[in-house]
């Protein structure tokens, strides 16, 4: 039978060992229907999720339920919205008792008083041109001097079609302000012209993550493996998909036979009792889904799929770091 | 004596879930080491625990805590958690 140690060196079984029995137990949590900004391509607003169901407002029912979640199993709350940093009472109520992870787009700055190593997601959608016509504003200007040198937040950079040939120097800019990056792919759920992927642009971006973190490591969270599986959909000899996803809602999934997914995830409408599909939004056609978590996770999910070779685990490996530094199971 | 024969036979039936629900190759319930690393080194995660968990549950009639899935590395320690249910 092939094992883990048979496969690696002491230096890799030892990175192994340390992720080995985390045990991550994640869930997804819409904080607030609401917005600060109302982006081209959101999923959020543009599968009415929004209006799916109406936003729990007492902060005692919120505080009852996350300590239910608790008692769940849940070891990491993801909290998305709406802009989660809106109601900052109910943030708080989930950072009082899970680890919990905030994705934000910076414009309000997350007190680190109240929150001091509550790690932060910060999203940024290609440069100051594509911010301003897929957001209506260079959403950077404003967060980079709330989270300037901020240990515990990084960028959430979601590489356009447009953005080949310049993620430099939107990495460079990030690097300034002291704060980590992690990139991903724009999904276009609203069909915004001139924001669609073709299959060389997905080979050049690959090429252009692929070199981004050869230069700037200590900048970059990243895999070459995960700007793989991300840009060709393919892990191993499989296809992403709705029949592959990881990160579908436990207690509402229908698939059989059921592939590998996440223990116990649910995403969680405001409300508190309507459950989500997925990570992302029901009208998201899975073929060309991009969403960075559920590719991660895809890989997470299949490690003995990966105990083929020496590499597949080494591959397998950095993946796995790479989501435990991006939620703080790990230092960076 | 007889507890013993019992552990070694329950010890090789465990075995034997893990390879046919887990799809393990090159290894047979006789050959399976009880005191192998599951996590550490046959590379199984929560989900494969959570999957034999379950087909042991069925088969011998006990419940299997959630919580006691971290405790539960190696096919010994399995045996030993099946064997202080049954006997409650």
């Amino acid at each position: 039978m092939k094992t883990v140690s048979s496969l690696l060196d002491e230096e890799w079984y030892e990175r192994y060992k340390s992720i080995s029995k985390l045990n991550i137990r994640s869930s997804i949590y819409d904080v607030t229907n609401r917005c600060n900004l109302r982006c081209k391509g959101c999923f959020f607003f543009s599968s009415g999720e929004d209006k799916v169901a109406k936003e729990e407002m007492d902060l005692r029912k919120w505080e009852n339920f996350i300590d239910n979640e608790k008692k769940r199993g849940v070891n990491l709350a993801i909290l998305v919205g709406g802009e989660p940093t809106i109601c900052l009472d109910r943030v708080e109520a989930f950072y009082k008792r899970l680890p919990t992870f905030c994705a934000t787009n910076g414009i309000i700055k997350v007190p680190r008083d109240r929150f001091p190593d509550m790690m932060v997601g910060i999203s940024l959608w290609g440069d100051e041109e594509d911010e301003k016509l897929l957001r209506g504003k260079d959403t950077f200007s404003i967060s980079s001097k709330n989270y300037y040198g901020d240990p515990h937040a990084y960028y959430l950079y979601t590489i356009t079609p447009k953005q080949i040939g310049k993620t430099e120097r939107i990495i460079t800019k990030i690097r300034d302000v002291g704060v980590k990056v992690h990139m991903q792919l724009l999904s276009n759920d609203e069909g915004v012209e001139n924001f669609f992927w073709t299959k060389e642009e997905f080979r050049d971006i690959r090429a252009e993550m692929d070199e981004m973190l050869d230069r700037y490591p200590d900048t970059v969270i990243s895999s070459k493996y995960y700007h793989e599986i991300i840009t060709t959909g393919k892990m191993l000899d499989r296809t992403f998909g709705w029949r592959e996803c990881p990160s579908v809602t436990e207690p509402i999934d229908r698939r059989e036979p059921r592939p590998k997914s996440l223990i116990g995830f649910i995403r969680w409408a405001s409300d508190l009792k309507t459950m989500h599909r997925c990570c992302t939004s029901e009208t998201r056609d899975c073929s060309t889904c991009k969403d960075g978590a559920a590719h991660m996770s895809w890989v997470m999910v299949n490690k003995r799929a990966h105990m083929r070779s020496e590499n597949d685990l080494h591959n397998w490996i950095e993946v796995y770091e790479m989501f435990a530094k991006l939620y703080q199971f790990i230092p960076w | 004596m007889t507890v013993e024969v019992d552990t070694k036979n329950l010890i090789i039936h465990i075995a034997e879930i893990m390879i046919n629900e887990l799809k393990l190759e090159d290894v047979t319930p006789e050959t399976f080491d009880p005191e192998i690393d599951l996590v550490d080194e046959v590379g199984i995660d929560s989900m494969d625990l959570a999957t034999v968990a379950l087909v042991i549950q069925d088969e011998y009639g006990i419940r299997i805590d959630e919580d006691d899935y971290p405790k539960l590395i190696t096919i010994r320690l399995i045996a030993d958690y099946v064997e202080k249910r049954l006997k409650k």
